[in-house]
């Protein structure tokens, strides 16, 4: 630790602003708007003291979370209610903190796929390409053609499946069960191909600098194929379980709504922006990935609360799907990984009789025919490769907004730092004055509106 | 403004009138324009932040209308200057197209930058995360509190002599040592 003593913010003083200085003036009502509750559970005594001193005897606060079902994980609302209105909402997260920045920084940049793919697990498949993205632009290298497409193709099947959580999900704390069950079940189809793909699930690590580590498996193109067709009815499905549902618009019209400014105030991004009506979408605005090539719209809308979030997260699935064709049409061939022995990763796996992955020509070159083949082998697994000096920031359109990688190096075999720009993390400061004046139930519609993923809010 | 503002590339077009405006206003608030693989960072005097940052939300040419991210950087051992801690902050302009960086270097005895929060809404989190993580102080912000860590954590672990933990094992006093001290001691640097 450094030498000098830099005070550091103790439990009791938590809620204390920094030393003043000059420039620095909060009135007493902005601190009681910002006003914090601390994670640990100790400030339920503050906020009932407070709560009473200011004769609000009629405010009940309760905590919605950070174990409560419609919350999307482990995210805690401390919600002051009036009645049944809401007067005040804090989110408090950190509780799925994993501290994946620091510990990027104690490994090689290839390990480092393993560990962003864990952040936003419902768009593992983004976090790995932007951090790829990243690491590529530091080397100064384009990635095969062929690894590009399939990187897009894997993208936008991801977003897919990400948007189908989504509405499960949201489907489900609004009532609507059927849609729940539906969601799901397509998203267990694109995780089926995700999986014959990479091979896991979630958790790929199957994008890696320079390329990506795996071509697609023989049949893989018709079954993929075979989902899109299958899909287009699917999302017509949903059209006309949801769309014109009575239900459905009276828990979602109207709830929620913040304007287009509040918005970018806010640094929002994503498809809480497009519903506000800003059609902005780094695919079109600053393609990467070779999205130009590929058409597609920008889905908007006006409404700005959580049905117009709805439509535009349905429109943006059915985009995809055209993506994902268009991809599969133009499909180019060769390699999939780089094939410059101090960068691309040398061993192709394949599956070996004994069901374990393993490349019995790879392990016949290395060891039989070229001592140079085994050197690179063994310096690209023990010791990594080594990233230009510089630093990068390269920001990806996610299914939740902006997710901006900022990586460091300093020239050695370890990103020096890697910090990640999550939406989910920013767009989640809109649950405040979004909630506020409503009503309980529907601050479970506005929250989920934003549909953050706590694995990416905390890291 | 150092004299060595020369950039190795050509900054997109829309960013020349940012660029020269920046130059012409704010020359004494500007420490240096550096650039790397197409991008540039502005490097400020943190007493003129929140007056440059209100210049490139507001004026016509920058429109930088979304703080896109801060991230929180220490710079021990990357460069000889004293002031290793830094807040990097991610501008994007709608209008124009752009995205600009502005940097803020300050040392770790006097950790003090100015808020954004009054520029910028959305700075809240980003600035709460820094100071979590760096122990950067964002003078002004309604409420600079953890956001990821326990609010009694002692010190700031993203900090380069911020040390990493082991793991002890529920085995006779068994312990997994911190992953930088593993199997490659003395040699499992980053250079």
């Amino acid at each position: 630790m450094s030498e000098v003593e830099v005070p550091v913010v103790q439990p009791g003083e938590a809620h204390e602003l920094p030393p003043a200085s000059s420039a620095e003036h909060v009135s007493v009502h902005e601190r009681r708007v910002h006003q914090v509750v601390a994670m640990g559970g100790g400030d339920w005594a503050e906020v009932t003291a407070r709560a009473a001193a200011e004769g609000q005897d009629d405010v009940m606060i309760i905590n919605m979370g950070p174990q409560h079902p419609s919350t999307h994980g482990v995210l805690r609302l401390v919600v002051e209610l009036k009645g049944e209105e809401v007067i005040n909402l804090q989110p408090v997260v950190g509780y799925l903190h994993t501290g994946i920045e620091k510990s990027a920084e104690f490994r090689t940049w290839v390990q480092g796929v393993t560990f962003v793919t864990r952040m936003d697990y419902l768009a593992p498949i983004f976090n790995e390409t932007a951090y790829c993205l990243a690491t590529e632009k530091l080397l100064g290298i384009e990635p095969p053609p062929r690894a590009t497409a399939l990187r897009v193709l894997m993208m936008e099947l991801n977003r897919i499946s990400s948007h189908l959580v989504w509405l499960a999900t949201t489907g489900l704390e609004l009532g609507a069960l059927s849609i729940m069950l539906y969601g799901f079940r397509e998203r267990e189809e694109i995780l089926d191909i995700l999986e014959d793909v990479t091979g896991l699930r979630m958790n790929h690590a199957w994008v890696r600098p320079a390329g990506v580590s795996q071509d697609l498996p023989d049949g893989t193109e018709d079954k993929i194929r075979a989902f899109v067709r299958d899909m287009r009815s699917k999302a017509d499905e949903y059209e006309t379980l949801l769309t014109n549902n009575p239900i459905w618009l009276e828990r979602t019209r109207g709830i929620g709504y913040l304007s287009l400014d509040e918005l970018i105030g806010l640094s929002t991004t994503g498809p809480m922006l497009r519903a506000a009506g800003l059609d902005h979408d780094l695919r079109k605005a600053q393609p990467y990935c070779g999205y130009e090539q590929y058409e597609f719209t920008v889905p908007t809308a006006t409404g700005s609360d959580v049905y117009a979030r709805y439509q535009v997260r349905l429109a943006e699935m059915r985009e995809s799907l055209r993506i994902v064709e268009q991809v599969l049409d133009t499909l180019p061939g060769g390699p999939v990984m780089s094939e410059d022995p101090k960068i691309g990763w040398p061993a192709k796996l394949a599956l070996g009789p004994d069901g374990l992955g393993n490349s019995p020509a790879h392990v016949q070159h290395i060891m039989g025919e070229s001592m140079e083949a085994l050197i690179h082998h063994f310096k690209q697994v023990t010791e990594g490769i080594k990233v230009p000096r510089g630093e990068v920031y390269v920001p990806i359109e996610s299914p939740r907004g902006e997710l901006g990688y900022h990586v460091i190096s300093d020239g050695g075999n370890l990103p020096y730092r890697v910090h990640v720009r999550d939406p989910s993390f920013v767009n989640l400061q809109t649950g405040t004055p979004m909630s506020i004046g409503l009503l309980v139930a529907d601050v479970i519609a506005a929250m989920s509106s934003i549909d953050p993923v706590l694995g990416g809010v905390d890291r | 403004m150092t004299e060595a503002a020369e950039l190795d590339f050509q900054p997109p077009e829309a960013l020349q009138p940012v660029l020269t405006g920046l130059r012409e206003r704010f020359e004494d608030a500007i420490r240096e324009v550096s650039g790397h693989r197409g991008e540039v960072v502005v490097e400020l005097e943190r007493d003129r932040l929140v007056e440059v940052c209100t210049w490139l939300r507001d004026h016509p040419a920058a429109r930088f209308r979304l703080l896109a991210s801060i991230s929180g950087i220490d710079y021990l051992n990357y460069d000889d200057r004293p002031e290793r801690l830094c807040a990097d902050y991610n501008l994007y302009s709608f209008d124009h197209n752009i995205r600009i960086r502005l940097k803020v270097r300050v040392t770790v005895e006097d950790p003090h930058i100015p808020s954004v929060t009054g520029v910028w809404p959305g700075a809240n989190f980003p600035e709460r995360e820094a100071y979590d993580f760096f122990g950067i102080r964002f003078d002004g912000h309604p409420n600079l509190v953890r956001i990821h860590m326990p609010e009694d954590w002692k010190g700031y672990p993203q900090r380069k002599d911020y040390p990493l933990g082991g793991v002890d094992v529920e085995y006779i006093g068994a312990h997994i040592p911190p992953p930088d001290t593993r199997r490659y001691k003395g040699g499992w640097t980053s250079t």
